[in-house]
């Protein structure tokens, strides 16, 4: 056991016994993710990704005079699971929580932060989401509490179909996607956004898979091949992704790629090896590649410490926006932090302008899309020790992702 | 002759005053049992643990309506739990556009009848066959509903669910059921209703003939009943708790998702069944109990908790059955015939040893985690407080001394104990007591 | 037409014999000591991970020898000190402690290997196209695969029938006490058994390891599907596991060619429910959306109405 998991057996020992918050004096961030199971690698790295930030921001004096402390809970990628992690995190004097892995969670959090929140005035608890994207969390669930720094879906779609705008050699897409919210969305944006973009290109296949079941892509591939495709959109992730991309290797299928979560653990170990050099895409916030020194510094200094590299650079967008908002309010209160935080705009890890929007608390930043290949003479970072690394292939600012929200937010009064 | 049967008019002893009570006493002690419990434990991590026990115990309960009593084993029990919860989020919802003046206590048994008609569709089909062929029935049918529940996003709401508002409801005694004390006590009252229901049932001749199917059911066939029958309705009475269980949990967590279908849920259920003891009726009680409690704090202190699942599972099925209530209750007639002070040597004997040898485990599996996966972090640890380096031998060779040594004094206290049992077992024969 | 209905089946005979390289020692367990495994997906991740391991010291010819032995000596030593002691408590126990094995296994294959997939390539020496079908390659690892799961039921096919220790194990599975009796140490017999179904996973798992994802959650997710296998297949029967393996590799890989719903079989009705109800969603479901679940469709249908399954002769 590491002193991390023996705080958190102190914690749980100490709530259970019904004593009351800790000390007030620092600012306590519950992270409340998948710290054993399946989803555990990613979550891993998350938790060392906001300890890393936490040490930054700590050595800089914190903010508003209280440095910040990460407590971690592991939820098991369960909704349920959750909501009782996040009671524990309440009792431990937690009054920010952060979270991303799961858009099923991502939903029972904010649901339960806006009630307790309504229920229980003088405690109120605000709730960062930095990696759950389905886009109903920004639309018809916003909540006031609930603020998302991951592009979701929809913007990802937007700005890869803007992308796809100028690239005449596109003519016919094929869409495969995981029969899920997620995967349902992302088909939904991509055949409203090329038909709004690009009437001209054909969408030759719209097929849905169930989650995480399938060992054997090959028939899809074949369907795939039989359409005449020529690009793919897929939201896969996981398991699908690797099969999927190991299956189209092994029948020789030449396509290009445009995926969300190529770079997810374990994506670019799938991709290198099938061998599609510079064929697979994924749309992103930013790489370690992007030509930018003050990343690139972060970047070698976190994977000399970590050994892998930064998942979420938007994690460093969310901590230090967080700070900002606080020595801005100069309160700790999340009623005051919130104010503060909507409405920001701050210079991005990777560079370039991004913001915060006020309708619907979701965070606007440049994207890229990005090709896994070999290395190019610019290009010092490779992933997961393949030897491939991102190259960018095309930049949107914050302004060409934006999408329109439907949100209905209750303020408090 | 008793006086009972001389005089009918007169009262036995019996049957006045506190006599009366007698019968219903653990019920009543039970009750105030409950209702003290959130005096004792205030903090918001407490009374969720005592809300998610509370509906445990309902569906463990529910359980061993199948593997304990009908011999049964199901490994797809939660579908009829997450059905119910999926209902009970819709009636709420309805109730709450329609503004019908039901109260929220009674939403539960929305819960019960999903699971009920949902039984009653799946339960000719399941029931069938017992034995191997039932439980690969049942683990088909829970892969189709958990996966036709991601397919179906209108009724399932997709991944993530549907959610209610339990606030919105008509209000009893001016309670609107936020605070969760308050649910706490909605789960506490239906979970005395549910246990006292489900007891009863045990008591009917339906509940023998349940015993008698799992027993030999071929005989029960030559005894007039249709085995089938008999696990059919015993299935359906299975599924109305599981789908009241549900509901309570729709109502805690104010959301109902497909992760309530998942085998993880079937799994813990049967754990908890299993651990406790399905050969008892308060057995499924305390596996959920102890197995609520270890999943959520378990998880706090090791990464590897999981592990600790299995072997403890591994363990109950290999050397206790029985389960923990079987355990106990096997000192039932050593205790009535007052031979339990000559055990109590023996155990304490061997508390030691066994501390021993689980130290010594614990502190290989812990250490194995962190040179595997966790090597990245270093290899420097910290257990009960003292931080020592895993590739070092020292901490190795302690393990392996307590493993040893521990073992072999285990054996020693073991064999001391295993006599003092014969006496026991020796005093309560002579006494008439069967063990 | 003729191109999906050629290249379906042969995906489909090709995922056929995979599932059916990894069921094959579960078939000869389940017939043999009328226990369901839960453990045996665990044995075939096991077999994968050991593959993955020795085939980075010594490459992977060595690897498919030595990783099969080390499972199957894994599961002898299961069944000696674990099933044997849980056995006379009865089925379910013996059920229940295969479950709780796979627990176990799971989370020290995590411990040791961690949770992300690993890096377990195809031997150089298979890793070219074998053949081309409408433009569509087929790996030669592929072929690899079909020629090891055909020689393995061959093989024990053989076993069973012709050799000695075949009858021997035969008739243990129905008259074990009457064997027992003619001299034959059936525990002996038994923990054989459960060690070569433990290796016959082990080498499925060397086997499909490189073609699938070799990660920790392999094991749950391809294990209900070989419950299916077997059971729909039939107790006692090796001939029923090929059968049932063919017959949902081709059912799903069909299954996911057909964009049909009902909404499209029934497009003449002007029958149009709403998009956001139940009713809508299921009718305009297409088949292959729910192709990789009509194994479990099957499974059900089999066990209501032949409970023996196909070619089975036992009842479970």
């Amino acid at each position: 056991m590491t002193s991390r998991s023996l705080l958190a057996a102190f914690v749980a020992t100490g709530v259970l016994a019904g004593s009351s918050a800790a000390a007030q004096d620092t600012i306590k961030i519950a992270y409340i993710d998948p710290l054993s199971g399946p989803g555990a690698t990613v979550g891993e790295v998350g938790l060392k990704t906001f300890q890393f930030l936490a040490e930054e921001l700590n050595a800089k004096g914190g903010a508003a005079g209280k440095k910040f402390e990460i407590l971690p809970f592991d939820n098991k990628t369960n909704p349920q699971e959750s909501l009782v992690q996040v009671q524990k995190a309440v009792d431990a004097g937690a009054r920010i929580i952060t979270q991303g892995n799961g858009s099923s969670v991502a939903a029972a959090l904010t649901d339960w932060v806006t009630k307790y929140n309504e229920r229980n005035p003088g405690k109120e608890v605000l709730y960062l989401n930095y990696a759950a994207v389905d886009p109903v969390l920004t639309n018809e669930k916003c909540s006031y509490w609930h603020f998302r720094w991951d592009a979701n879906s929809d913007i990802k779609m937007e700005a890869l179909t803007n992308y796809m705008k100028g690239q005449k050699d596109i003519k016919k897409v094929y869409l495969i996607n995981q029969d899920y919210s997620f995967g349902q969305a992302v088909r939904k944006a991509a055949v409203e956004m090329l038909k709004a973009k690009r009437p001209d290109i054909q969408v030759v296949g719209d097929e849905l898979h169930p989650l995480l079941k399938v060992t054997d892509f090959a028939p899809y591939i074949a369907k795939i091949k039989a359409s005449g495709a020529d690009t793919v959109i897929t939201g896969n992730w996981s398991q699908d992704f690797a099969l999927l991309l190991k299956a189209a290797a092994d029948a020789g299928l030449q396509v290009n790629w445009f995926t969300y979560y190529a770079g997810g653990t374990g994506g670019p170990t799938s991709v290198k090896q099938t061998g599609l050099n510079h064929r697979v895409f994924a749309i992103q916030e930013g790489t370690a590649n992007v030509d930018h020194a003050a990343s690139q510094a972060t970047e070698k200094t976190f994977r000399e410490k970590f050994g892998s590299s930064i998942l979420y650079p938007r994690a460093f967008n969310e901590m230090r926006m967080l700070a900002a908002a606080i020595n801005k309010a100069n309160s700790t209160d999340p009623t005051k932090i919130a104010p503060a935080l909507e409405d920001m705009k701050v210079d991005v890890f990777t560079g370039g302008e991004g913001y915060m929007r006020k309708d619907d608390h979701q965070f606007f930043q440049p994207m890229y899309i990005v090709s896994l290949g070999d290395l190019g003479p610019k290009e010092p970072f490779d992933e997961e020790k393949t030897g491939w690394g991102w190259r960018t292939i095309a930049r949107l600012d914050a302004k060409d992702t934006v999408v329109p929200t439907t949100c209905k937010m209750q303020r408090p009064s | 002759m008793s006086d009972a049967i001389a005089t009918p008019g007169a009262r036995t002893a019996a049957q006045t005053g506190i006599g009366r009570l007698a019968p219903w006493g653990v019920w009543i002690a039970a009750g105030v049992l409950l209702a003290a419990l959130p005096l004792v434990f205030r903090s918001g991590t407490a009374l969720t643990m005592l809300s998610l026990m509370g509906i445990a115990i309902i569906f463990a309960l529910s359980y061993n309506m199948l593997l304990g009593q009908t011999g049964l084993l199901s490994f797809g029990h939660a579908v009829y739990y997450g059905l119910g919860a999926y209902f009970t989020v819709h009636a709420i919802n309805w109730a709450i556009a329609a503004k019908l003046p039901i109260p929220l206590p009674i939403m539960p048994l929305v819960g019960g009848l999903a699971g009920l008609g949902f039984a009653i569709l799946f339960g000719w089909v399941s029931t069938k066959r017992s034995g191997t062929a039932f439980a690969m029935i049942s683990l088909g049918l829970a892969e189709l509903v958990g996966s036709s529940s991601l397919i179906l996003r209108s009724f399932f709401g997709g991944e993530e669910g549907v959610t209610t508002n339990r606030t919105k409801l008509l209000r009893l005694f001016d309670w609107n059921f936020g605070p969760q004390i308050q649910v706490y006590y909605l789960i506490a009252a239906w979970c005395l209703l549910s246990i006292a229901l489900m007891y009863a049932l045990t008591r009917t001749p339906f509940g023998r003939m349940c015993n008698a199917v799992r027993d030999n059911s071929e005989r029960a066939q030559f005894v007039g009943y249709n085995p089938q029958v008999v696990r059919y309705i015993a299935f359906c009475l299975s599924g109305l708790f599981a789908g009241i269980a549900g509901g309570l949990t729709s109502i805690n967590f104010e959301l109902a998702n497909a992760a309530l279908f998942s085998a993880a849920q079937s799994g813990n259920v049967l754990l908890a069944t299993f651990i406790g003891g399905a050969g008892h009726f308060v057995g499924p009680i305390l596996g959920a109990v102890l197995v609520t409690y270890l999943q959520n704090m378990l998880s706090d202190v090791t990464e590897v908790w999981q592990l600790y699942f299995g072997l403890m599972f591994i363990a109950t099925v290999m050397y206790a059955p029985g389960g923990l209530a079987g355990l106990i209750m096997m000192h039932g007639p050593i205790w009535r015939a007052g031979a339990l002070g000559r055990l109590l040597a023996g155990y304490a004997l061997l508390l030691g040893p066994m501390a021993m040898v689980t130290v010594g485990a614990v502190l290989v599996i812990e250490m194995m985690t962190h040179l595997g996966v966790r090597a990245a972090e270093g290899t420097t640890m910290k257990m009960g407080g003292i931080s020592f380096d895993a590739k070092s031998w020292l901490p190795w060779a302690l393990a392996l001394i307590l493993l040893v040594g521990g073992g072999g004094l285990a054996r020693l206290a073991w064999g001391y104990l295993a006599g003092a049992w014969d006496r026991a077992e020796a005093v309560a024969r002579e006494k008439g007591l069967t063990v | 037409m003729a191109e999906l209905i050629l290249i379906s089946t042969l995906n489909g005979v090709l995922y056929g014999l995979l599932l059916f390289l990894m069921a094959s020692g579960l078939t000869l367990i389940f017939s043999m000591m009328g226990v369901l495994n839960f453990a045996h997906a665990s044995f075939y991740m096991l077999g994968a991970f050991l593959g993955f391991q020795i085939s980075r010291w010594a490459g992977f010819w060595v690897a498919l020898i030595v990783a099969p032995v080390l499972v199957g000596l894994v599961g002898a030593l299961v069944e000696r000190f674990g099933l044997r002691n849980v056995h006379r408590h009865g089925h379910v126990a013996e059920l229940l402690f295969t479950f709780g094995l796979a627990f176990v296994i799971e989370e020290l294959v995590q411990i040791v290997w961690g949770k992300s997939p690993v890096d377990f390539r195809t031997p150089t020496l298979l890793d070219f196209p074998a053949f081309t079908v409408f433009a569509t390659n087929y790996p030669a690892y592929k072929l690899f695969m079909l020629v090891i799961s055909v020689a393995i039921f061959v093989g024990l096919f053989l076993m069973l029938t012709r050799t000695r220790i075949g009858l021997i194990v035969q008739a243990a599975l129905t008259h074990p006490h009457m064997v027992a009796h003619l001299g034959h140490n059936v525990p002996l017999v038994f923990m054989s058994v459960f060690g070569v179904g433990a290796a016959l996973a082990g080498i499925a798992g060397v086997i499909a390891g490189p073609a699938l994802v070799t990660q920790s959650s392999m094991a749950a997710l391809l294990g209900p599907i070989l419950f299916v296998v077997v059971v729909v297949g039939g107790l006692g029967s090796l001939q029923g596991a090929l059968f049932a393996s063919l017959l949902i590799g081709l059912l799903q890989t069909f299954a996911i060619s057909i964009n049909l719903s009902l909404s499209d079989l029934f497009v003449g009705s002007g029958f149009t429910p709403e998009p956001n109800t139940l009713l809508g969603d299921l009718w305009r479901v297409s088949v292959a959306q729910i192709a990789p679940i009509l194994p479990y469709v099957l499974l059900i249908l089999i066990l209501v109405f032949k409970p023996t399954g196909l070619f089975g002769n036992r009842e479970t």
